[in-house]
């Protein structure tokens, strides 16, 4: 086998892009996704599919690629991820998919498929095509709470078996972490998210923005009216780390940072919404979502801009080509490094952190990090950005209580079917895993609906 | 999109807006409070609702202009509409507990307290009221205030009307009548709030006040509301906004709510150029 290296993506280069929220990568051209489609080798057992979470037939559709079959490439995908464009840009391939595939270590590097799938989702949005309803109904009403990632993939499937679908939004807008959180420099919203959105509301989808359930409706009213409902509410409950100073002006948790960025567009200048940004910025944290925070940082304006993390930079959480990205533009990790206090009268002058080391694996299997004794220092900063996790809501839980959840506070379902301990209804995403991707939460979809759309069958028989 | 069914001027500077919104009426309770976004770039400001009309549809806020929203906000009128709307937030009040109440509003913050009077007096539930504003122009919903009371109390910083002084001098002069309040709940301006359980503390009344912090989503998302009480981080919007006046961290409250204070006003004098006023 011809040893050919991985082909890489268009990057628009650091020191321009750091400078607008202009989309990061540039995804394949024609000729590159060629050429990558052509390093498939098409492995009988396909260990890239064991590895991705909901099962894409992978080295199938990338065949549809080297026969220019871009429709059939469409179609098999679709199958299992009803939003590639999103997933190609923003799921951990590289611990996934590419890292089962065979030419990871000897062979040049593994093939790109989520830059693969990526172009597959891109053409599918691009034809402009309208989406037809399907002229089959079934007289089945589902209400899904909730517009994110599980919430769209339950609604376009249910909506494609003919079911009538409602979707409930808390916001203005839909999307849910994908356009309050993912920043547009990773995902942009008009050309790839609205469009996704669109494309369910020509097949009927309705979509009660500005409505929480629990609130704006009860969940016993739902239940009334609808036959079945999915809980795609996700983890949106920011964590701190109660150390003091925490409440001080200039610290955020990194959801309100880039809510106020993303969703209320703080970063143009005629939104109304305000923004603060400091000179030094820490970003406390090491996962996807804090080099979200960090990279918004410097975007915005921010002169240094710090990872604080706890562990090295081995066990850093985000994906290795956002953590590549962020050091480009300029992001500076203090690994092994956690905060102790914030400083400050009324706004942050400072952030006391101390030194750590790797002790003995814990729980997760990750070393330890443990507290060097006396190595505390205290970092310059104005602004501190809390990135360490998020917990699911319980706002609506709180108001049924026949919910039944984990001490986590993460609802229990039953993984076959995706219900929860309440007939007929479902949940899927992370406000059933606590915190987790992307794929996962449409994988939860894609389950949920099945169930949803056999009993949809049974009642209409 | 909800639309403006009816704007009344109550003072200079404080309007009255009965929002078309039936969703939201069929749910709220007494305590709970709206957000809304005036148009398609604007922010989300938390609004406590000061009526419902179940019957209607319809939710009433109080807006005092004071900033770029709500100077948007006094723009609109009848038959406009409100771009973003949600609602009924945060947990309603529950004093039904109490047998003898002082209700104190401070300024807006009559909004809040207003639909704890109706709840009460529809209930058959004793309630005093005192309304304190800076002067006379400032005072709103005097009438309605005296139809849902057992005594309504007013004072003005300046005199202009009813008793001269602060609310607190005249919860303390009842207080020390001997109206033996079990409970007081107390809304305004922080500092007001501060003062109001300064003094409660001394008496050892029990004082519940609701906290106007500013808000992004509402829903438990950003944090931004935080504030402490008791020692421990709360969220005001869904942990409130009612909180135990005792407990509060006024003075954290107070630099929070401040944090934006020259982007608001920067943006409050661009809005007003634009309109041809400075």
């Amino acid at each position: 086998m011809v040893k050919t290296e991985r082909n890489k993506v268009i990057t628009r280069p650091s020191e321009i892009r750091v400078k607008d929220f202009e989309e990061v990568s540039q995804g394949f051209t024609y000729e590159l996704m060629k050429a990558e489609a052509e390093r498939c080798i098409n492995c009988k057992n396909a260990p890239c599919t064991a590895g991705c979470p909901v099962g894409v037939k992978i080295p199938e559709f990338i065949q549809c690629l080297k026969n220019d079959d871009l429709d059939g490439a469409v179609k098999i995908i679709k199958l299992d991820n009803n939003l590639p464009s999103i997933c190609g840009r923003v799921c951990p391939q590289e611990k996934q998919c590419e890292d089962k595939c065979i030419r990871k270590l000897k062979l040049g590097g593994a093939v790109a498929i989520g830059s693969l799938e990526r172009y597959v989702g891109d053409y599918a949005l691009a034809d402009n095509k309208v989406a037809t309803p399907p002229t089959k109904k079934i007289d089945y009403k589902v209400a899904v709470i909730g517009s994110g990632p599980s919430g769209l993939t339950v609604a376009a499937d249910c909506a494609n078996a003919g079911l009538d679908v409602t979707i409930f939004e808390a916001f203005h807008e839909a999307g849910g972490v994908l356009v309050y959180g993912i920043p547009e420099f990773r995902l942009p919203k008009e050309e790839i998210v609205k469009k996704e959105i669109n494309k369910l509301i020509e097949l009927g989808v309705k979509i009660k923005y500005n409505t929480v359930v629990g609130k704006t409706i009860k969940i016993e009213e739902l239940i009334e009216e609808f036959d079945a409902i999915f809980i795609g509410t996700g983890a949106g409950l920011p964590s701190f780390m109660n150390i003091p100073g925490e409440n001080l002006n200039g610290v955020y948790s990194a959801n309100e940072f880039l809510t106020r960025v993303n969703l209320m567009k703080a970063f143009k200048k005629d939104s109304d919404t305000p923004i603060y940004v400091g000179k030094n910025v820490a970003i406390v944290g090491a996962g996807n979502v804090a080099m979200d925070a960090a990279r918004t940082a410097k975007r915005l304006g921010a002169e240094n801009v710090y990872i604080v993390y706890r562990r090295s930079k081995e066990e850093m959480p985000a994906r290795i080509e956002e953590i590549e990205h962020a050091i480009e533009e300029g992001i500076q990790l203090q690994l092994l490094t956690n905060p102790t206090r914030i400083l400050g009268e009324t706004s942050v002058e400072g952030m006391e952190c101390v030194k750590m080391e790797l002790g003995e694996p814990d729980a997760s299997g990750r070393r330890r990090p443990v507290e060097i004794k006396n190595s505390e220092y205290i970092l310059n900063v104005d602004e501190v950005i809390m990135s360490i996790g998020t917990r699911p809501n319980p706002l609506l839980t709180r108001e049924f209580a026949e919910l039944q959840t984990t001490k986590r506070g993460t609802l229990i379902i039953n993984e076959e079917t995706q219900e929860t301990s309440v007939n007929n209804i479902f949940a899927g995403g992370d406000a059933v895993t606590g915190a987790a991707t992307v794929i996962l939460a449409m994988g939860a979809g894609k389950n949920a609906a099945k169930t949803i759309i056999a009993r949809a069958n049974s009642k209409n028989i | 999109m909800n639309k403006i069914l009816k704007k009344r001027q109550l003072s200079e500077n404080v309007n009255e807006y009965v929002v078309e919104a039936a969703d939201v009426a069929k749910h709220a309770r007494p305590g709970q409070f709206i957000i809304l976004r005036v148009d398609s770039d604007g922010e989300r400001v938390p609004f406590t609702i000061a009526d419902t009309d179940k019957d209607n549809g319809s939710i009433t806020i109080l807006v005092q202009t004071i900033g770029m929203t709500t100077y948007k906000l006094s723009l609109l009128n009848e038959g406009d509409y409100i771009h973003d709307f949600v609602g009924p937030l945060g947990n309603p009040t529950e004093l039904s507990e109490y047998k003898n109440i002082v209700l104190v509003g401070g300024g807006i913050g009559s909004a809040v307290i207003y639909p704890q009077a109706k709840f009460r007096h529809n209930s058959g539930l004793k309630c005093d009221v005192i309304v304190g504003a800076r002067n006379k122009d400032l005072l709103v919903y005097e009438d309605e205030f005296r139809a849902n009371s057992d005594n309504l109390y007013i004072v003005t910083d300046d005199g202009s009307y009813g008793e001269k002084g602060f609310v607190t001098n005249k919860l303390e002069v009842l207080i020390k009548e001997g109206k033996n309040y079990d409970c007081v709940f107390a809304v305004g301006p922080v500092m007001m709030m501060k003062a109001v359980c300064d003094l409660t503390k001394q008496y050892g009344i029990k004082t519940v006040v609701s906290m106007n912090s500013t808000m992004v989503d509402g829903t438990g998302m950003c944090g931004c509301c935080r504030l402490t009480v008791g020692g421990e981080t709360k969220y005001a919007c869904v942990d409130g906004p009612e909180f135990d006046g005792h407990q509060i961290d006024f003075m954290e409250s107070v630099n929070r709510s401040k944090f934006y204070k020259e982007h608001e006003c920067e943006c409050y004098k661009r809005e007003l150029e634009k309109n041809g006023k400075n």
